[in-house]
């Protein structure tokens, strides 16, 4: 019985050979940076530092996996960083009005959730191209973002908050505790659920996942609805590390999202995808920003150094096709 | 008591019908894909449906299981009327489906695909996990139980041949205690070999008493494996032989209309 168990599972060869190579650009690149910036300078491989890289990776790493979701079913979610915006001015307005940081936090990551279902309504049921439906919330969230703020920005003076970005566990700060739960959870529904199955299903191939008798329709919505509430959890994560709610457009955490995903390796036609790697994208992009500034390159230098290793990912992966 | 005649079919009080279509309609839009069919599965055979490209076979059989709706005609199932609105209503009433595009996801593994759409789960209430080893376990089985030979069942289906592929999906739809089992153009891609040993598992299904309905453009493969056939032409069914008191000339000669019904 126990030789017929063992029999089940892959061979050593099998799983070497099913390994997801392009997935693993991401960890190479990792290392290859912490080598680098560690050698080259000696603070970077402090424990404060390492804190600092960690927090600062926190809410990437969240809308890293908001991304991966809706990627893996071959869409695309142009919203997610103007979502968290929006969650975050929702946030700052309920708190300000002087209802309790709990109420306000609710708030927040519940107008950030029904961004997602409005978005995933749009695509899944009216069929209508994900890359347009979510150019256009991109810009309506971030719109009303404004709106609600009246362009300007809201402190949130709470204790729990501070405490959220400041405090923790050894040089784990409570936020990354957040974003490493995220992780976890997202890993386990991707991998040990029906749910995580049917997406990579839809992603891979829409028309045999309907014959099967996999609910697109519900599928897709999920994935949106998914999406929109991490963006509403990296909003408080936001909210909780600027001490403020800021109708500002926060465009580059969207192309990191993205970015972080393509690094991860995951497939932007869907079908194959995995949390662990945009995980590490984000990380990733973490460090360099870090180690870049460590070494006092200007700023202007650091979203020209993402860009170059995005798409030098791009070509790692597609040359180990 | 009616004598059964030449290869007509015999009539529902003679013979024990699996699934019994009748005056069948689907159109998309303008296009009236089945006009008017009329076709019936005696139990434990293996029935034949051929007619020219476009003709509406796959869209008749895409009706009967779940993935269209049609839009008049009546379908009974051991006697009783039935109706799907999803292919998982249908699967659940024994009615499975090797689809002409065979249905797979080439990024999932053999056993992702065996069970895609009715994964098994374990778990409290509303948190459900897969049952990952009882899952695999169970499409080793499926997959032993019909001599398939596919490298492992944990493999992903994009390494797979086109011969292993079309029995993944053969699997899928034998391994579930079903009543019957739909073909649409099993072998259309295959070698010698590979149709042959898809062919043997056709006659294996049908020796567990399944009920197959087997779409294919090959008289040849007909006349060694079917039992009886229906031909249709454009969106009509048109006559049923016994394969036993047909030739494949006559068969051509009700696809193509030379041969009136
Ligand atoms: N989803 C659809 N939408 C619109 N038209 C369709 C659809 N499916 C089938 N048709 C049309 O219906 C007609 C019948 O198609 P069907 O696929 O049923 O033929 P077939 O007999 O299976 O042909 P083949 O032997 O080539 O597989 C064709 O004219 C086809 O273009
Ligand atoms: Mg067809």
């Amino acid at each position: 019985m126990t030789a017929v168990a063992t029999a089940d599972r892959p061979r050593l060869g099998e799983r070497l050979a099913a390994a997801p190579w392009p997935e693993l650009a991401a960890p190479a690149a990792l290392l290859l940076l912490v080598v680098v910036f560690g050698a080259a300078d000696s603070t970077f491989l402090t424990t404060g530092n390492i804190e600092a890289i960690l927090q600062a990776s926190a809410i990437l790493v969240v809308l890293a996996v908001a991304q991966t979701f809706v990627v893996a079913t071959a869409g695309i979610d142009l919203s997610v960083a103007s979502t968290m915006t929006l969650g975050a001015v929702v946030l700052g307005q309920v708190y300000s009005s002087g209802a309790g940081i709990g109420w306000a936090i609710l708030a927040g990551v519940a107008a950030a959730t029904a961004v997602g279902l409005v978005n995933g309504a749009i695509v899944a049921k009216g069929g209508i191209t994900d890359f347009i439906v979510t150019l256009g919330t991109l810009s309506a969230a971030s719109g009303l973002a404004l709106i609600l703020a009246d362009g300007k920005p809201q402190p949130v003076l709470s204790k729990f908050m501070l405490d959220l970005s400041a405090s923790g566990i050894g040089i784990i700060s409570w936020s990354v505790l957040v974003a490493a739960v995220v992780a976890v959870t997202a890993h386990v529904v991707l991998f040990r659920t029906r749910l995580g199955v049917h997406l990579l299903a839809v992603g891979g191939s829409t028309d045999a996942a309907r014959s099967t008798g996999v609910r697109n329709v519900r599928v897709k919505m999920s994935v949106y609805l998914i999406s929109g509430l991490l963006a509403g959890l990296a909003a408080v994560l936001l909210v909780a590390r600027v001490g403020a709610a800021e109708p500002a457009s926060n465009t580059s955490f969207l192309l990191n999202s993205v970015a972080a995903v393509v690094l991860g390796g995951v497939s932007l036609f869907g079908g194959r995808a995995t949390i662990i790697g945009p995980v590490v994208g984000a990380l990733l992009l973490a460090s360099l920003v870090n180690g870049l500034t460590l070494l006092g390159v200007s700023q202007f230098y650091q979203p020209l150094a993402v860009g170059i290793v995005v798409v030098l990912a791009a070509f790692l992966t597609r040359f180990q096709k | 008591m009616t004598t059964i005649t030449g290869s007509r079919l015999p009539t529902a009080k003679e013979q024990d019908d699996v699934l019994v279509v009748d005056g069948l309609r689907k159109s998309f839009g303008s296009v009236h894909a089945v006009k008017e069919a009329s076709i019936r599965l005696p139990r434990g055979k293996v029935t034949a449906l051929i007619g020219d490209n476009g003709a509406g076979k796959s869209t008749l059989i895409r009706c009967l299981c779940g993935v269209h709706k049609p839009d008049g005609g009546t379908v009974e199932l051991d006697g009783q009327p039935v109706s799907f609105h999803s292919p998982t209503q249908a699967r659940d009433a024994g009615i499975e489906t090797v689809h002409q595009n065979l249905a797979l996801v080439d990024d999932l593994t053999v056993w992702q695909n065996l069970f895609l759409g009715r994964e098994k789960t374990r778990g409290f209430g509303p948190v459900q996990l897969l049952d990952r080893r009882g899952m695999r376990s169970q499409a080793k089985e499926m997959v032993s139980a019909l001599a398939i030979n596919v490298p492992s069942v944990t493999s992903r289906v994009r390494r797979l041949s086109g011969g292993q592929r079309q029995a993944v999906s053969i699997a899928r739809a034998a391994g579930w205690g079903s009543k019957i089992v739909i073909m649409d153009e099993p072998t259309a891609a295959l070698g010698v070999q590979e149709t042959a040993r898809v062919e043997d598992l056709i006659r294996g299904l049908r020796d567990s008493g399944m009920t197959i309905l087997l779409i294919s453009h090959n008289f040849d493969q007909i006349m060694r494996i079917a039992d009886g056939v229906w031909a249709m032409r454009a969106g009509k069914s048109v006559g049923y032989r016994n394969v036993a008191d047909t030739t494949g000339q006559e068969l051509v000669g009700l696809v193509t209309g030379a041969i009136p019904a």
